[in-house]
């Protein structure tokens, strides 16, 4: 088993090769603006790393958000063009639940809530009974509409850091880690449990504006 | 012939999600996705939607062009992208797609230019292209004059619309009439019925003084709106066909005019036209009589072949790679407002970035390239 796991549906855009038992490499840089550029680098670079080739990957992981819909995309079309290119399968997860187990690893335990930012005064979040256990849909709110379900609960991810009024018991890690997705993935596969089909969760409808002078991409 | 390149070329700049194959100068497929249909009830592209559409549309619109060109993934000699200018997170979804195809067969990337890949496409029509070439790219988003003396690193923009460009001013006058969205083929469509000479609309920046190759078509549009509000306000029915003529006649006799006029002025012997409004029927017909009365040798592929579609950057790819032109790194960025100058991105690790090559020759006083109102090629 080789699983190249990658995200872009939050700030950290995070790569990782792991073989089914071990992380062979990690890359994770946290820059929300670059998502497209960052990717294919950091792909390379995991793969140069461990002393593989993207031919000898078994199956691709993807964080399937929720996310800010342009980096969001950029991991999923990956995804399904490594996907159809390579003949490989791709697994969809929850970007949330990635950190979720993330937090596992760094010793987070019992009820907690998983969040990240996702602008306009909103975070996406969702709440788990344990590491691998998410006990809400995911879903997208102003964290003053959630207070009183989280009150008390712990929270990991960027987004529980923004709001300390609401989030009042923020634990690492604060971004999301392909690292912990593959090892997550490697856990669901090895269960037989079934994946999320890798598409994206928007958990928004788009903006249904035309911007003025829409199409005009020459500079005028 | 086999030992042509063949590229696969991917454009997402807006709303058609395209994939092209072509081996050379021969066209093998050309798949073509678009998400029009979810935009007309806004009466624009919405972005956000184009770029769902795209992901959705995109390995499926890859598959569907490898299929129809009957060649192997593998068998590529290299993968083309659309990297600018269009809708930031549009681009994104074709460049990534771009990316990771190429990764995965280990194949070069070039991330080239949309305006440059419009004049490309009419190899695959035409044949070679005699250079240098002089192009009007007319759209939805792009009104320009183009002098390509070499379509892989060198073109240059001679102007350019300074408001609206030629296809909004359709979709624009499309909406006052009621036509809906998009507004090209409806206008063309009426216009025939109806009598260009019937109402004159102004022409822009036609004056002696005006820059000779720059285009405004913003008070035109307005000037549609006031006189068919005014029919309304006086209870008079609007004669839909005689205003459609009249401002498809404007908009063509001005387009038309300035392309030859820049033929004339730059010694360039045959004009390419492009781009989504080269489909316009009454623009077809205009420019092929004053090209033959210039002596001017007119240029227009195909329909198809003139709105976005990814056999245009699989054209300027295949182009490309057919001159040895250098590819692009990994992290390719998709750039939005790309100047029509760089005709292709290298990305920013890029060990030696590429000089257009008009530079070098300025810096050694070789005028070979040079332009000049009197200059002949
Ligand atoms: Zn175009």
């Amino acid at each position: 088993m080789l699983l190249l796991a990658f995200d872009t549906a939050t700030p950290a855009v995070t790569a990782a090769l792991y073989d089914g038992r071990r992380v062979l490499a990690e890359s994770t840089v946290v820059d929300a603006r670059r998502h497209g550029e960052l990717l294919m680098p950091a792909v390379d670079r995991v793969l140069t790393e461990a002393g593989a080739s993207i031919g000898e990957v078994t199956g691709i992981v993807v964080g399937t958000g929720p996310g800010p819909y342009t980096g969001l995309r950029v991991g999923l079309v990956t995804a399904a063009a490594f996907g159809d290119a390579l003949g490989v399968p791709v697994h969809g997860i929850c970007t949330l639940d990635g950190i979720a187990y993330a937090a596992g690893q760094a010793g987070v335990d019992g009820p907690f809530v998983v969040a990240t930012d996702a602008r306009r005064k909103e975070v996406y979040w969702a709440r788990y009974d344990s590491p691998r256990e998410r006990v809400t849909e995911p879903a997208v709110d102003r964290p003053d509409e959630i207070a009183q379900t989280v009150a008390g609960l712990p929270a990991v991810g960027a987004g529980a850091a923004l709001y300390p009024a609401v989030f009042a018991d923020v634990r690492a890690p604060e971004h999301q880690s392909a690292a912990a997705l593959a090892a997550l993935a490697a856990l669901r596969l090895a269960e037989g449990v079934r994946f999320a089909p890798p598409l994206p969760m928007y958990l928004r409808r788009p903006d249904a504006q035309v911007p003025a002078g829409y199409k005009a991409v020459l500079p005028k | 012939m086999a030992d042509e390149p063949l590229v696969l070329g991917i454009e997402t700049s807006c709303d058609e999600t395209g994939v092209g194959i072509v081996r050379g100068h021969t066209l093998l497929a050309d798949a073509v996705a678009s998400s029009v249909d979810d935009h007309a009830r806004y009466g624009g592209v919405v972005p956000e939607i184009a770029s769902r559409a795209h992901l959705e549309a995109m390995v499926p619109t890859i598959q569907r062009a490898l299929k129809e060109a009957g060649v192997a993934a593998s068998d590529l000699d290299g993968i083309a992208v659309t990297a600018g200018p269009g809708l930031a997170g549009a681009l994104l979804v074709g460049v990534s797609a771009a990316k990771a195809y190429a990764y995965a067969l280990g194949k070069p990337l070039y991330g080239v230019n949309h305006l440059a890949s419009h004049i490309c496409v009419d190899q695959l029509e035409h044949g070679v292209l005699p250079e240098p070439t002089m192009a009007l790219l007319v759209s939805g988003g792009h009104s320009s004059l183009l002098l390509a003396p070499d379509i892989t690193n060198d073109v240059r923009p001679l102007g350019s619309t300074i408001d609206d460009a030629a296809g909004e001013a359709f979709d624009k006058v499309a909406r006052v009439l009621g036509l809906g969205f998009p507004g090209g083929p409806a206008i063309d469509r009426y216009a025939r019925e109806g009598d260009p000479k019937a109402i004159r609309f102004p022409r822009g920046l036609t004056g002696p003084r005006d820059a000779p190759y720059d285009f405004s078509f913003s008070g035109l549009k307005t000037a549609v709106a006031r006189w068919v509000e005014a029919q309304r306000r006086d209870g008079v029915d609007v004669p839909v066909a005689d205003v459609a003529a009249s401002f498809q006649e404007a908009v063509v006799d001005v387009l038309t005019r300035k392309a030859i006029r820049a033929c004339k002025d730059n010694g360039v012997d045959h004009l390419m036209i492009g781009g989504g409004v080269a489909a316009n029927s009454r623009l077809r017909s205009l420019a092929q009589e004053r090209c033959g009365d210039a002596g001017i040798v007119l240029r227009v592929p195909r329909r198809e072949l003139c709105t976005d579609n990814g056999a245009m950057v699989a054209a300027l790819g295949a182009e490309m790679v057919a001159r040895n032109r250098p590819s692009s790194t990994w992290d390719l960025p998709a750039d939005s407002s790309l100047p029509v100058t760089e005709v292709s991105v290298p990305g920013h690790t890029h060990e030696h970035p590429p000089q257009p090559a008009h530079q070098h020759q300025h810096e050694h006083h070789d005028h070979v390239h040079e332009l000049s109102k009197d200059n002949l090629y």
